[in-house]
Formats: C-alpha cells, sequence, structure tokens
C-alpha cells in the first residue's frame, strides 16, 4: 500500500476536505458536536463509529445534503454551506459518493444508471464516450456481464458495487464510501478492499471510507479517525489508533475480534 | 451517547400542532419553489412527455369505465324526477350542463387522485427513503427539477386531457341510456346537449382540470419528497397523498364554484 502520508517531504500536503468545530443535530438529539477533520490529497481516511453515531451524517454535510448547524466545513477551499447551488454542484462533479445502501435508480437498469450523472451534467457529451466510460467503471468493479441488468435483479453486495461505479462515472477527485463492505461476505470485502485502493491509485482520489469493519479500516486507511460522542476520539495511524486506553476505542477493538 | 446527546426541544404551541404548521409552511415553499424551478433552465422536455403520456395512459381505462358509468346512471336516476313534469326532453341538456359544470373535472380528479396522486406519492417516496433523491443531488442534477416539475407539469396537462375525455364518455354513457329509454337520435341529443352550455363553461371545465391536476400532482410529490421513516413511510406518502389531495379539490370545487357563479350572473 503506497502511502502518500508516509513520504511527506515529498510534497507539501495539499488539503482537500477540512472541517472545523463542526455541529449537527436533528430536532432533539444532539449527533456531531464539535469535530474537526483534514483529508489530504491522495489520502484514504477511513472513519469508525458505532452504528448512530453520525458517519452517515457527515458524508451529508460534506456533500451538502445536509447543512450543519455550526462549524466550517471547506471542499477544495470552499465553504460548502454558503456557496450558491452551480458552485456547489460543480464541486460535487468532483466527489463520487457510495451510498450505504447502493441508491440505485430502480426504475433504470444499470447501464442507465451509470449513464445517468453524465448524460445529465454534459448535454453535448458523445454516446460512445458514455458507453466508454460505463464500461471502465464496470470492468472496475467487475461486474461486466450485469450491464443491462435491473437493481432489482442484483445482489446486495453487486448493488453496492454498481453504486461504487456510479460514483466512479464522473472521474471524481474525492471519494466517500459510506460502508462499502458491510453486510457482504468476507471474499467480496476483500474484493471491495482491493478495489478501494486500486481507485486511490489508479485516479489518485482522495477516500474517506466509513466502516464499521476493522479489517476494511486497517487495509484502506492511510489514517484512522474513530468517532463517538458526536467527536473524533482519536485521529492517526491504525496501530496508534487502536493502541489508545480509551474506553470507547477498546470496546471497539475487542468487538471487532477476529481479524 | 442518546441520554447524553438529548437537548429539550421547545414547542411553541403543542407539539402537533407545530408540526401541522409547519407542514403548511413546508408545503407553501414546495409550492413557491415549483414556480421559480418552472421557469428555470433546464427544461426536461423528454422526461415530461414521457410523464404525461404515463400518467394518461395509466388512468384511461378507469376513466372510461367510470365516467360511462356515472353518465349513464346519473340519466336513469334524474328520469323519474323530469318524468313527473313530463320533462324528460330535458335529460340531454341537464346531462351536458352537468357534465361540463360538475361530474367531467371532478370524476376525473377523483379517480387520479387515487390513481396517479397514490402514484406519485410512493414513486417519489421510495426514491426519498432509499437515499436515490439524495444521489441525484450529489450527482449535481436538481431532483426537484427532474422529479418534481416534471410530474407537476405532467399531471396537470394529462389531467386536463382525461377530464375533456371523461365529458366525452359520460355524455356517451348518458346518450345509451337516454337512447335506448327515449330513442332520440345523437343529434338531438348532442343538439340539446350542448345547447344549455357556453363557453365559460367548456373553459371553467379545463380550469377545474387543470387546476385539480396540478394539485394532484404537487400533492403526491410534496408528500412523497418529505417521505420519512423507511419503508412504511412510502405508504404513509402514498396514503396522505391521495386524503390530502381530495381534500383540496373539493375545497378547490367550493372556490371555483362560487367565483364563476359570481361572473356568470355578472
Ligand atoms: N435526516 C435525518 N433526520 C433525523 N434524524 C437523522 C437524520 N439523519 C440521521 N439522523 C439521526 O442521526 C443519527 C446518526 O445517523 P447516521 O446515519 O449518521 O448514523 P451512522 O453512524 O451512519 O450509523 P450506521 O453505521 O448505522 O449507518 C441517527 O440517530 C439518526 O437517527
Ligand atoms: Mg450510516
Amino acid at each position: 500500500m503506497g502511502s502518500f502520508v508516509s513520504d511527506p517531504e515529498k510534497e507539501k500536503l495539499e488539503t482537500v476536505i477540512s472541517i472545523e468545530g463542526l455541529y449537527k443535530s436533528f430536532d432533539d438529539l444532539q449527533v456531531l458536536s464539535g469535530i474537526d477533520l483534514i483529508l489530504h490529497r491522495q489520502e484514504n481516511l477511513t472513519v469508525l463509529g458505532r452504528s448512530g453515531s453520525g458517519k452517515s451524517v457527515l458524508l451529508k454535510i460534506i456533500t451538502g445534503l445536509l447543512k450543519p448547524d455550526k462549524g466550517d466545513v471547506y471542499v477544495f477551499g470552499k465553504r460548502v454551506d454558503k456557496i450558491s447551488l452551480t458552485e456547489l454542484n460543480s464541486l460535487r462533479l468532483r466527489i463520487g459518493f457510495s451510498f450505504q445502501s447502493g441508491a440505485l435508480y430502480d426504475s433504470m437498469n444499470v447501464y442507465q444508471n451509470l449513464a445517468f450523472p453524465l448524460t445529465m451534467n454534459y448535454k453535448n457529451i458523445d454516446r460512445k464516450e458514455v458507453k466508454r466510460s460505463i464500461e471502465e467503471v464496470l470492468d472496475a468493479v467487475a461486474l461486466s456481464e450485469k450491464i443491462y441488468q435491473m437493481p432489482a435483479d442484483l445482489s446486495g453486495g453487486q448493488r453496492k458495487r454498481i453504486g461504487i461505479a456510479r460514483a466512479l462515472i464522473t472521474k471524481p477527485e474525492i471519494m466517500l464510501y459510506d460502508e462499502p463492505t458491510a453486510g457482504l461476505d468476507p471474499i467480496t470485502s476483500v474484493e471491495i478492499i482491493d478495489l478501494i485502493n486500486e481507485v486511490q491509485h489508479k485516479y489518485n482520489t482522495s477516500s474517506i471510507i466509513i466502516t464499521h469493519d476493522l479489517t476494511c479500516a486497517k487495509n484502506t486507511g492511510n489514517r484512522i479517525a474513530m468517532l463517538g460522542d458526536g467527536k473524533f476520539l482519536q485521529v492517526g495511524k491504525f496501530d496508534v489508533v487502536f493502541s489508545s486506553n480509551d474506553e470507547r476505542i477498546k470496546g471497539f477493538y475487542n468487538y471487532n475480534f477476529i481479524q | 451517547m442518546k441520554q447524553k446527546g438529548q437537548i429539550r426541544r421547545r414547542y411553541i404551541f403543542t407539539k402537533n400542532l407545530d408540526s401541522s404548521l409547519t407542514d403548511i409552511y413546508n408545503g407553501f415553499k414546495f409550492f413557491v419553489q415549483f414556480f421559480k424551478e418552472l421557469f428555470r433552465k433546464p427544461f426536461y422536455f423528454r422526461e415530461t412527455v414521457n410523464q404525461t403520456f404515463e400518467i394518461g395512459i395509466r388512468s384511461l381505462g378507469l376513466i372510461t369505465i367510470t365516467g360511462f358509468i356515472v353518465g349513464f346512471v346519473f340519466v336513469k336516476q334524474s328520469r323519474p324526477s323530469l318524468e313527473s313534469f313530463g320533462a324528460t326532453s330535458w335529460l340531454p341538456s341537464l346531462m351536458g350542463i352537468a357534465t361540463v359544470r360538475a361530474l367531467g373535472p371532478l370524476v376525473t380528479a377523483l379517480i387520479t387522485a387515487g390513481k396517479v396522486g397514490s402514484g406519485i406519492g410512493a414513486e417519489l417516496g421510495s426514491m426519498k427513503v432509499t437515499e436515490q433523491i439524495d444521489a441525484m443531488e450529489v450527482s449535481a442534477i436538481n431532483p426537484f427539477k427532474y422529479l418534481v416539475v416534471t410530474r407537476v407539469v405532467a399531471a396537470t396537462v394529462s389531467i386536463c386531457l382525461l377530464a375533456l375525455y371523461c365529458d366525452f364518455v359520460e355524455l356517451l354513457g348518458s346518450y345509451m341510456n337516454i337512447n335506448s329509454v327515449e330513442g332520440i337520435s345523437i343529434q338531438t341529443f348532442l343538439r340539446n346537449a350542448f345547447s344549455s352550455i357556453y363557453f365559460l363553461d367548456i373553459f371553467t371545465n379545463v380550469i377545474k382540470a387543470a387546476t385539480y391536476g396540478f394539485t394532484i400532482g404537487m400533492v403526491g410529490c410534496y408528500k412523497g419528497f418529505n417521505a420519512t421513516q423507511g419503508t412504511r413511510g412510502v405508504g404513509m406518502a402514498a396514503n396522505k397523498a391521495v386524503v390530502f389531495s381530495i381534500f383540496l379539490i373539493f375545497m378547490e370545487e367550493f372556490i371555483i364554484v362560487q367565483i364563476v357563479n359570481w361572473i356568470r350572473y355578472l
């Protein structure tokens, strides 16, 4: 795993996402309370945290789907909650979001799902070009034979992979993976982990990978961030984070006893 | 974490009243947003046309059957009271007025509220709870334009056309009944039916149908777009879409009739 962070003199670390003092609550539930985060260019950052700790909410705030109550969220130096929709949309085209549930459009087949972000955003795009891009991303997720299937006819893991493919189709500079391995068998999980690393190197993306899965965290993340009680309890290398004496982190570690 | 995270929430009135008022406020915002987005590029013309056909064709069969039966039965039930005055020759003109002024748009609206309104509510509701709408948004596609504006325009246009079609089958149904009893010809029937219909009636017929279609599309989209609570929310969105749009349709019927009658006797 070529870790960019381990080679700091090569180039000054460039920040693509920076979050300071982020707070978010829903009605009577405080979800995030004081998140600080930096994502560097070409870095994979994994975010670990219990169910309901606000991991998905964090990604939705980064993409501007949810508005923060308080705090600054910068993506490529722009404040996502303050810019116009046009500006936000041009940022969004540089971000790929793979949803926890896949979120495939179930009235469209795989081809149409993958073509949709392209044809809707680039009015004059050549059909051959679209087809070529689709074949490329389907090849990356190893599902080329499913090109004309409907999402309902795919397995959960396949839907997730198509979701990743759809996120990749616009060649984003940042990839956000929401639990890419949850609910998958170990072999498929390893394939997804490999895919995430391959994407990082092939397309030079920076990624945030959200997971409960320590194997995934260890094998994809250049850095690990532990989310708990609405904050990052610890951020750093895998071994550093998990040698922590914090009970909340140790509990998480002990629970995932098989690696 | 949950207990720690709790913050005390204060309500202006009570919890339910507050949420109803927020719902009305949000509904109004949704309505305003529709008109803002309607005139802004891009226009998804193809998607709008597709939706118009889909809505129209999906309801055509049902409208044919119900419209025909309403016309047929309405004449049958009205005959005895006209017979007692020896005035059954008024049946065609009675039917013409009843269809164009009231029955056509209302029957269409009620049928399509059930069929189209619930369909839109369920479709957008399931897209919402499975994050498909979020997915569109992060792909830099405006889901309000692509899903809501297209469907509301489509519902308005197709329900307008369906209402005119419904007028036609209702008249056909009533003609069948009148023809079998009084044995009058289609020409006489049509001449009598249209003798008491004015331009204002036809115009109102179209305005009403457009209003109801717009309402059905708008309420269905609003309820679907704001669905929560997973799959249960999808059913709720569909159900609320039907109930609330029927309620609104009757309110609108009441208001439009008041206004038109005021104009008529001006
Ligand atoms: N749109 C919303 N409205 C109200 N509450 C929300 C909303 N989105 C998330 N929440 C609440 O915020 C909390 C965090 O949700 P989130 O989906 O971020 O959890 P998560 O860490 O991703 O959990 P999981 O690992 O199960 O996916 C949950 O308690 C959830 O109920
Ligand atoms: Mg989540």
